[in-house]
C-alpha cells in the first residue's frame, strides 16, 4: 500500500506526463518551485518528473533563501548559480535519457528527470 | 497550534519564515512553533531498528579503544561526552598524535542529519561509523583484523548475537552496531524549549531578545533553522587562511568551494572551538565573524552579508544560543569484555 507522500508523488508524475504527453508535438515549459527545500510541481512535491526531448524546466526560488540548483548527470550537466527567492532559470533538456538535478546547498533536494 | 504570549508581532512574522523550512506542509500560522518542538522519536532505519542490545553493543564499540590499530584511541576519544560529544580540540588527534585538518563534531542529534560528516560524504550513520575506524590518520585500524579481534572475546560473540541474532560479527554488524548508539544520542530539554511550550520565565528577557535576532537581524535562522537548528546544507562562511576544499571534494559545483555542513546550534555552549577548523573560541568570535559579513569573500555564501548588530544585540544572541543547552544527561559506560 503507498504512503499517502508517494501516492502524491506518483499523482504529481502522472499529471505531468498526460500533460506533457498531450503536447508532445511542440516542447513545453514546465515550472518546477522550489519550495520548503522540496521541488514541487503543480502545489505537490516531486522526487520524478518525465519530459520529452526539447523541453525547458524552469525552476522558481520560492524560499525565503538561496537555492544552486545543479546536475553533475553525463547526459546533462548544468550549474545554474545560487539565485535567491522569486528568481527563476531555466534549463532544456535535449537528449534522452536520465537526468539527477540537485541543490548544492540543500542535498535533499533531489529530483530525478527522465527525458523521452 | 500554540501561540507564546511573549513573542512580539515581528518576530511571530519572521518566524514564520523559520518554520518554512523544514513543515511538510506549505500553509503554516504565523504562530506555528511546531518545527522547532525536538521530535518525540528518532528516526531509525527499517533494516536497523534500535534495541537495547543492539544500543548497548554499540556503546561498548564506541567506547573501546581496541578499535583503533593502536590500540588506544575508541570513538569516545575524540566524541567525548564530557565535552559535548566532542574533544575541546581546535581540530582532531588522530592515529600517531597526528593533527588532523578539521575538527572534531559533535555526534548530538546525528540521528536526525541525512548527511554525515563536514563535508556530507556519507549517507547514513551506518556509513559514517566504519569511516574513521579504518582512516590512516585517525583510528588505523584494518577492518578484518578487528572482526578477527573481536570474534576472539566471547563478550563480544555474545553481544553481537544477542544484538543481530545470526549476522556474526562483520563489518556490516559492527556499523550497525555503532550506528544505533550514535542516533540514541539526542539533545535533551533545554530552556529554549520550554519557553517554546509556554513556560514565560524558562529563558531571560536577554535570551529571548536574542531569539529575535536570530530570526530577524542575525540572519541566523537562514541555515540554522528547524528545531535541530540546522538546515543540513552547506555553506561557505569566508573563514581566514582557509584551503580546505570541503564539500566540492564530494560534488564538483562552484559553489560549494569552501563549504562545510551546517552545524547543530543544541548543546553549542559545550562543544567549543566553533567552526570546521576550530578557528573561533568563543561563540562571542563566531557572532563577531558573521557580523563582518566573513572575511574572505571569494566565493562566500550568498547568504552572508554583514549584519550591523549592536553590542547588545551580540550580547543577546549569545545568550540565546546558550539557551539551547540541554539538561545534562549521564552516560553510563559500558564494562568491555577482556575474554
Amino acid at each position: 500500500m503507498l504512503k499517502s507522500s508517494q501516492q502524491k508523488l506518483l499523482h504529481a508524475a502522472v499529471i505531468t506526463t498526460a500533460l506533457l504527453t498531450a503536447s508532445a508535438v511542440q516542447a513545453a515549459e514546465l515550472v518546477v518551485d522550489q519550495h520548503n527545500k522540496t521541488f514541487v510541481v503543480e502545489g505537490n512535491k516531486v522526487e520524478a518528473i518525465t519530459i520529452h526531448v526539447g523541453d525547458t524546466l524552469r525552476f522558481r526560488n520560492d524560499d525565503p533563501f538561496f537555492h544552486n540548483i545543479f546536475s553533475l548527470s553525463d547526459l546533462k550537466t548544468f550549474d545554474l548559480g545560487s539565485f535567491p527567492k522569486g528568481q527563476s532559470k531555466t534549463v532544456t533538456f535535449d537528449k534522452a535519457g536520465m537526468v539527477e538535478v540537485e541543490c548544492a546547498i540543500h542535498p535533499e533536494m533531489y529530483m530525478e528527470v527522465t527525458v523521452k | 497550534m500554540k501561540t507564546h504570549p511573549t513573542l512580539t508581532r515581528t518576530a511571530r512574522k519572521v518566524l514564520f519564515i523559520a518554520c518554512l523550512g523544514a513543515a511538510a506542509s506549505s500553509v503554516q500560522a504565523a504562530e506555528d512553533y511546531s518545527s522547532f518542538l525536538r521530535p518525540a522519536e528518532i528516526p531509525q532505519p527499517d533494516n536497523n531498528r534500535i534495541t537495547t542490545a543492539r544500543t548497548e553493543l554499540g556503546k561498548m564499540l564506541f567506547f573501546d579503544p581496541r578499535l583503533s590499530g593502536s590500540n588506544w584511541i575508541s570513538c569516545g576519544t575524540c566524541h567525548n561526552p564530557t565535552l559535548g560529544w566532542s574533544d575541546g580540540l581546535p581540530t582532531a588527534i588522530g592515529h600517531g598524535m597526528g593533527v588532523l585538518g578539521r575538527a572534531t563534531p559533535t555526534i548530538l542529534n546525528t540521528a536526525y542529519q541525512p548527511l554525515q560528516f563536514w563535508d556530507g560524504r556519507a549517507r547514513s550513520l551506518e556509513k559514517q561509523a566504519v569511516g574513521p575506524i579504518q582512516a590512516a590518520g585517525e583510528m588505523n585500524q584494518n577492518m578484518d583484523e578487528l572482526v578477527k579481534e573481536l570474534s576472539a572475546l566471547k563478550g563480544y560473540r555474545d553481544a553481537f548475537e544477542d544484538a543481530y541474532p545470526g549476522e556474526g560479527i562483520t563489518e556490516k554488524t559492527i556499523a550497525k552496531a555503532l550506528a544505533t548508539y550514535e542516533r540514541t544520542i539526542v539533545s535533551t530539554e533545554s530552556p529554549f524549549d520550554r519557553w517554546v511550550k509556554g513556560e514565560t520565565h524558562a529563558m531571560s528577557k536577554q535570551a529571548q531578545q536574542g531569539f529575535e535576532v536570530f530570526l530577524g537581524k542575525g540572519r541566523c535562522v537562514l541555515c540554522h533553522g528547524g528545531f535541530n537548528f540546522t538546515d543540513n546544507g552547506f555553506h561557505n562562511l569566508g573563514l581566514k587562511n582557509d584551503d580546505d576544499p570541503g564539500r566540492y571534494g564530494i560534488r564538483k559545483v562552484k559553489i560549494l568551494k569552501g563549504a562545510f555542513k551546517t552545524p547543530t546550534l543544541r548543546d553549542v555552549e559545550l562543544t567549543a572551538p566553533y567552526m570546521h577548523n576550530g578557528a573561533y573560541k568563543t561563540l562571542e568570535e563566531v557572532v563577531d565573524h558573521y557580523n563582518r559579513g566573513g572575511d574572505t569573500k571569494d566565493n562566500l555564501d550568498p547568504n552572508m552579508q554583514p549584519l550591523h548588530l549592536s553590542a547588545s544585540e551580540k550580547a543577546s544572541l549569545v545568550a540565546f544560543m546558550k539557551a539551547l543547552t540541554g539538561e545534562p544527561a549521564p552516560v553510563t559506560l559500558p564494562r568491555l569484555p577482556i575474554e
